[in-house]
């Protein structure tokens, strides 16, 4: 993993955001955004409210289209391919406001998320085929897994509805590595966290990247984003203004800009 | 040869073990529940015989009320399937029904004479493509829009036919035969009496047998149980369908659709086969009505008969299969239970129900999940409340 980092040019990117641009109507969300995601990296994605990091969220997810601009993930061009489709191609998903399917268990939360790449039949399921008996059973056993993993202590069994504010944050998270992603997005996992989970959250980040995989990171908290990831890369007003380690993007007199602003910068977009 | 008999002891064993888990799949993990099951099944069938005193209807024929009864607990999974699974609200059901029923009128009396059995699953395919038809262009659409095309879907299917003479127009199909049934016409093969309580006490009455099993007009009770086969048949396998994989996926559709396609779950050919399995048995429901009925006219089939059907469903408990089915009795039994109050059981009908909706609007019975799920975010609310003084 750490020669991916520091040999960055000789490896395929695992996603590709080339030139991609987003208009709604006369409002530019995201303004030729070029960036990419080396496998095996933890990439923070960061900005002011507004920046477009959602925007660009929902365009690697296939929430959105990009309006100009191709977006490719393992070398798969992402154009018209329809949310269910990417996410079986490796690409999951946390939402910033929890979404989670209250009235179920957790275990089927995230059963439902690991059911992707196992054939669903209703013959299958009226005549408890072998294959039907054993997919089940591995996607049950994987959940449970999975809730261990993320830290849900609470009842497998109990209802999402029923779990406390951070073990749902968890249990979402949960819920898209069941999918088997290659790319795991996480949008804003952080919100609403105290400083000890903000810890835990951390040391998740890190084991799930440990796990194999690639981590695109949206967050607020600057202290979790500098922490946690490999490079970062800043959007402000629907532009890329900087690109780098952590160390860099601190150090980088736009950023500090565009969050703390100067006197010039004020006049600009007042 | 050694190794040959120990794969092939395996794979028997296998296979007794997969009955065994599909008989638990099917009845629940406690094994003493499949007696008290069996009895209370055997006891349903019995009913019309049995005539018990207060269940039975004073005023219209028992075993009549009852198949009726069992045709709207078909229809009612089929629909909780769509509206309580799925989340998809459907108030053009009776299109589905109307189709059930006229593909048995049209091919058992109208233009040909076959026979009611091969009928049968002729019907329900062809609500099924209905409903494949109905659902690829709409299921676009979601809640309220939805809801305004599937109540124009019904209402489309009963002015079509009204308006086609080679689907018997304004006049309907009449004479539509009964079943082939079993033994002689007659006698049948053998013969059941009816108790008779109007002296207090159980008599046998003679007068009045069934006869196992000829279909006709004098005697409901074989297609009370027909019906009630066809209503095991189609709760076993929705059971099956649901517990697992594909009833996950219909929850999570309803639950949160984006969420639920984000996950990986194509919603829209879930929301599809939701909506053509409800169809199936939906055509089921109204194949079943036309054999018993004989005669079938547009007007058999208004749209408040939606409404009502939607109704069973969300009174009963959406998303629960035995609370639709309860709903289902309620809204089929109860006006032919208290038929002698006359014109004032439709007005004690609406109250109840307006009683039903404003004091239990998640129904009498919602599935077990959600039910204890609410009850659980309630007492945390409570708790959480009360919590906010000590800190």
């Amino acid at each position: 993993m750490s020669e991916v980092q520091t040999a960055p040019s000789t490896v395929q990117p695992l996603l590709d955001v080339d030139h991609v641009t987003i208009k709604f109507g006369g409002v530019v969300a995201l303004d030729d955004v070029t960036f990419e995601i080396k496998p095996g990296e933890i990439l923070g994605l960061i900005g002011p409210n507004g920046a477009g990091k959602t925007t660009c969220f929902n365009v690697i997810t296939g929430v959105y289209q990009a309006t100009s601009g191709t977006v490719a993930f393992d070398g798969t061009p992402l154009k018209g391919k329809k949310r269910y489709q990417i996410t079986k191609l490796g690409i999951a998903r946390t939402f910033q406001n929890i979404r989670l399917f209250p009235s179920m268990s957790a275990e089927e939360n995230v059963m439902v998320g690991a059911d992707v790449h196992s054939k669903v039949g209703i013959l299958r399921s009226i005549f408890r085929t072998p294959y039907f008996r054993r997919t089940e059973r591995e996607s049950r056993e994987r959940s449970r897994e999975l809730l261990r993993f993320v830290g849900v202590n609470a009842d497998p069994e109990d209802f999402a509805v029923n779990f406390s504010y951070g073990d749902q944050r968890r249990l979402e998270i949960a819920r898209a590595l069941a999918t088997k992603p290659k790319l795991v997005c996480l949008d804003e996992p952080a919100a609403g966290f105290n400083p000890a989970e903000k810890q835990r959250l951390m040391q998740l980040i890190h084991d799930i990247r440990d796990a194999g995989n690639t981590v695109l990171l949206v967050e607020h908290d600057m202290n979790l984003v500098m922490g946690v990831c490999d490079r970062i890369v800043v959007l402000e007003f629907g532009r890329k203004i900087a690109e780098g380690t952590p160390a860099e993007i601190q150090s980088n007199p736009d950023v500090v800009a565009a969050y703390l602003g100067t006197e010039e910068d004020d006049d600009d977009t007042a | 040869m050694n190794h040959f008999a120990r794969t092939a002891g395996d794979w028997i064993s296998d296979r007794w073990a997969t009955v065994g888990d599909r008989v638990s799949d099917v009845v629940g993990k406690r094994p003493v529940k499949i007696p008290l099951i069996i009895v209370g099944v055997a006891l349903v069938y019995l009913l019309p015989i049995l005539n018990l005193p207060i269940i039975a209807t004073p005023e219209s024929d028992f075993p009549t009320v009852l198949f009726t009864v069992t045709v709207y607990a078909i229809v009612a999974v089929g629909l909780n399937i769509v509206t309580g699974y799925a989340g998809l609200l459907d108030l053009g059901y009776v299109g589905f029904y109307a189709t059930g029923a006229y593909v048995i009128g049209l091919l058992t009396a109208y233009h040909f004479a076959w026979p009611f059995l091969l009928v049968l699953p002729i019907a329900m395919l062809i609500t099924l493509v209905t409903g494949v038809l109905l659902g690829a262009p709409t299921l676009r659409v979601r809640g309220d829009y939805l809801a305004i095309v599937t109540m124009g879907f019904g209402e489309l299917i009963r002015i079509t036919i009204r308006n086609t003479a080679w689907l018997g127009g304004t006049s309907g199909i009449k004479s539509i035969p009964a079943p082939q049934g079993i033994g002689d016409k007659s006698t049948g093969v053998f013969q059941i009496p009816h108790l008779d309580w109007s002296t207090g006490t159980p008599l046998v009455d003679l007068n009045r047998q069934t006869k196992f099993l000829v279909f006709g007009v004098l005697d409901a009770t074989p297609y009370f149980w027909l019906a009630l086969t066809a209503l095991i048949v189609i709760i076993v396998i929705e059971r099956l369908v649901k517990r697992g994989r594909v009833g996950r996926m219909w929850e999570a559709t309803r639950e949160d659709e984006d969420a639920a396609e984000i996950m990986g779950v194509p919603t829209f050919k879930f929301k599809l086969l939701a909506f053509a399995s409800g169809a199936f048995i939906g055509g089921l429901a109204g194949a079943l009505f036309a054999s018993k009925a004989g005669y079938i006219n547009p007007i058999s089939f208004p749209a408040n008969l939606s409404m009502l059907f939607v109704a069973a469903v969300v009174i009963g408990g959406s998303g629960n299969r035995w609370g639709a089915i309860i709903g289902a009795i309620i809204v089929a039994y109860l006006p032919e239970r208290f038929r002698q109050l006359e014109d004032w059981r439709l007005l004690f009908f609406g109250i109840a129900l307006v009683a039903i909706v404003s004091f239990r609007p998640q129904g009498l019975f919602p599935p077990g999940n959600r039910a204890r799920a609410q009850r659980a975010a309630r007492r945390a609310a409570r708790d959480a409340q009360r919590e906010v003084p000590v800190v």
